[in-house]
């Protein structure tokens, strides 16, 4: 696609397009395009840590380095490609996975007792010992029939999830 | 541009007013961040706890996603650069006019104007400040018209065409002037039609030569940003010079960093708690000749310099407003953003809940531990429901 400060041509857009399945317009297209370029400031390419990090927005929230994970080094397709799953048109299932993913930190496909406490203790920060988070977390697991050894797939997170009002969805600014 | 229905600025500023002012020792700084920001992050409250519940991460990773996507901090350092005009054969030529004309005739001109106020200046300047040692009051009186004198003199170099609104302030004792922040120029706008003492940054090279030399006979105050005790030794300087009768009046720029001329960040309290009136100013450039916002993560001063005097004009409207006192009972900060609400509505800005210096430092761990506070707390009162 040539480096971050030229322009995108219309062959660029309509192919990042085709690679986010049309959940955005072309419009959107452009306007992220000048977003990722706003953000990375040294031209190379790809928006590193640090430039994330220094949208205080960002920072503040409790789940940033999870997500810095999934972002650090994505180039614009990539980017676009992630921030898809937040457009109204994503599907359920779409939005899901990507929940999915952020608790699946080893990417093993798997989220076990281990890893929604590791979540929890972000959201919680020191405002909830690990021994509280654990008998919270056996005790609603339980009641929705599982265990703590359980390992849940991304069939259970839609089971769980899904319902009519999870709503997670950004709206991309078109000037 | 098209306001998007979910305009992050609009939620924000409707929360405007219900600012409260935290009791806790760490918020004392700041007001609560936590009134401007979206609060669907906490969730629904009485109602039985389940697993759905604490598996649903949607409200966190949709306001992290948002921020990724756009937010208000990034957009008040944007510097807009024009939109080319030129691209068609009709009006390239006429361009390329243009530039020969600025570059090849007007920046010539300008530079032999600087030139000369210069000369003019030092002559009288160093002569003054030498052998009137002695005769302070008359001293002081001459440094100030001649620094006024060498302002005009730079505003002149730009094709500065300042329009004034309002009545010109007078040196009155317990009085501050604030105005909101977009580049040096500022001062030297201001500085040539009153000479105010300002408060600054110590810069290095030739500004910073400047800063300790002229600047100092009108009476300046220096801070640094990165020395942490140093706020305490700004805020007794800034009282003593208040207090004084014989000092020029005094010029704060309470952002604390230069801001693209679209939006003002959060008013540092300094200012705001000196126990003297406060008169604020209002500066907004026109940005059909040239933005004047110097973005000085991308360019030194001497280039902005450079590009101000390579441009056609610099137009700018400065308002002075009217002079505000403390209202009983108010605190220094809800005072800070009061007055910033007269400053932006004047020059038509828009209020960010951020504070400027984020620009060189990540956030406080503090608004995460309040976000995380509210979770734990909203976690634990509905397990205790049944």
């Amino acid at each position: 696609m040539g480096s971050a400060s030229s322009t995108l041509t219309q062959y660029d857009i309509e192919d990042v397009q085709q690679h986010c399945n049309n959940l955005f317009s072309q419009q959107e297209i452009v306007s992220l395009y000048k977003r990722f370029c706003q953000l990375d400031r040294t031209a190379k390419g790809f928006i590193s840590a640090d430039e994330f990090l220094s949208v205080p927005e960002f920072a503040m929230n409790p789940l940033s380095q999870r997500l810095l994970k999934m972002v650090d080094g994505l180039n614009f397709k990539d980017f676009v490609i992630f921030l898809s799953a937040f457009s109204a048109k994503a599907s359920m299932p779409q939005k899901i996975e990507i929940i999915f993913k952020v608790y699946d930190s080893d990417y093993n496909g798997k989220v076990t007792f281990k890893d929604i406490m590791e979540v929890l203790r972000d959201l919680s920060g020191s405002y909830m010992s690990d021994k509280q988070i654990e008998e919270v977390l056996i005790k609603v697991m339980q009641e929705a029939g599982y265990s703590k050894d359980s390992s849940l797939l991304l069939d259970d997170f839609v089971k769980i999830l899904e319902h009519p009002g999870l709503k997670m969805e950004v709206e991309v600014p078109v000037d | 541009m098209v306001i998007s229905q979910r305009n992050p600025l609009s939620s924000r500023t409707s929360k405007m007013n219900k600012l409260t002012t935290s009791s806790s020792e760490l918020d004392l700084d700041r007001p609560n961040i936590e009134d401007y920001l979206p609060t669907d992050s906490i969730p629904q409250p009485h109602a039985k706890l389940r697993l759905r519940d604490l598996l649903d991460i949607s409200p966190t990773l949709t306001e992290a996603a948002g921020a990724i996507v756009d937010d208000s901090f990034t957009r008040c350092f944007k510097s807009n650069p024009p939109e080319p005009w030129n691209w068609n054969i009709y009006l390239f030529p006429l361009w390329c006019l243009g530039v020969v004309v600025r570059y090849g005739i007007l920046f010539p001109g300008r530079v032999l104007i600087l030139t000369i106020g210069w000369i003019i200046f030092l002559s009288c300047y160093i002569p003054v400040h030498v052998l009137l040692k002695g005769h302070d009051k008359l001293r002081k009186r001459l440094e100030r018209a001649l620094v006024e004198l060498i302002c005009s003199f730079f505003v002149a170099s730009w094709t500065g065409v300042v329009k004034y609104h309002g009545p010109r302030p007078c040196a009155r004792p317990k009085q501050v002037f604030v105005a909101n922040h977009t580049s040096m120029i500022d001062f030297i706008v201001l500085e040539q039609m009153t000479a105010f003492a300002v408060i600054m940054q110590k810069h290095p090279g030739w500004v910073g030569l400047l800063q300790s030399t002229i600047l100092e006979s009108v009476g300046c105050i220096w801070f640094n940003r990165s020395e942490a005790k140093d706020r305490e030794i700004v805020a007794r300087k800034l009282r003593e010079h208040v207090e004084g009768t014989d000092n020029n009046p005094l010029l704060i720029f309470p952002e604390g960093t230069c801001v693209n001329n679209n939006y003002t960040v959060m008013f540092k309290k300094g200012a705001f708690e000196l126990g003297a009136t406060v008169c604020p100013i209002a500066i907004k450039y026109n940005k059909i000749f040239v933005d004047a916002f110097w973005n000085s993560r991308k360019q030194s001063f001497t280039t902005h310099l450079l590009q101000l005097m390579t441009s056609w004009a610099v137009v700018c409207d400065v308002w002075y407003l009217e002079p505000q006192n403390m209202k009983p009972g108010e605190t220094a900060i809800e005072f800070a953003e009061r007055v910033r609400g007269i400053i932006s509505a004047r020059a038509g800005l828009k209020m960010v809940p951020w504070d400027g210096y984020l620009k060189y430092s990540r956030p406080s761990p503090k608004h995460r531990e309040s976000k995380q506070k509210s979770f734990a707390e909203s976690v634990l009162r509905r397990l205790e429901e049944k």
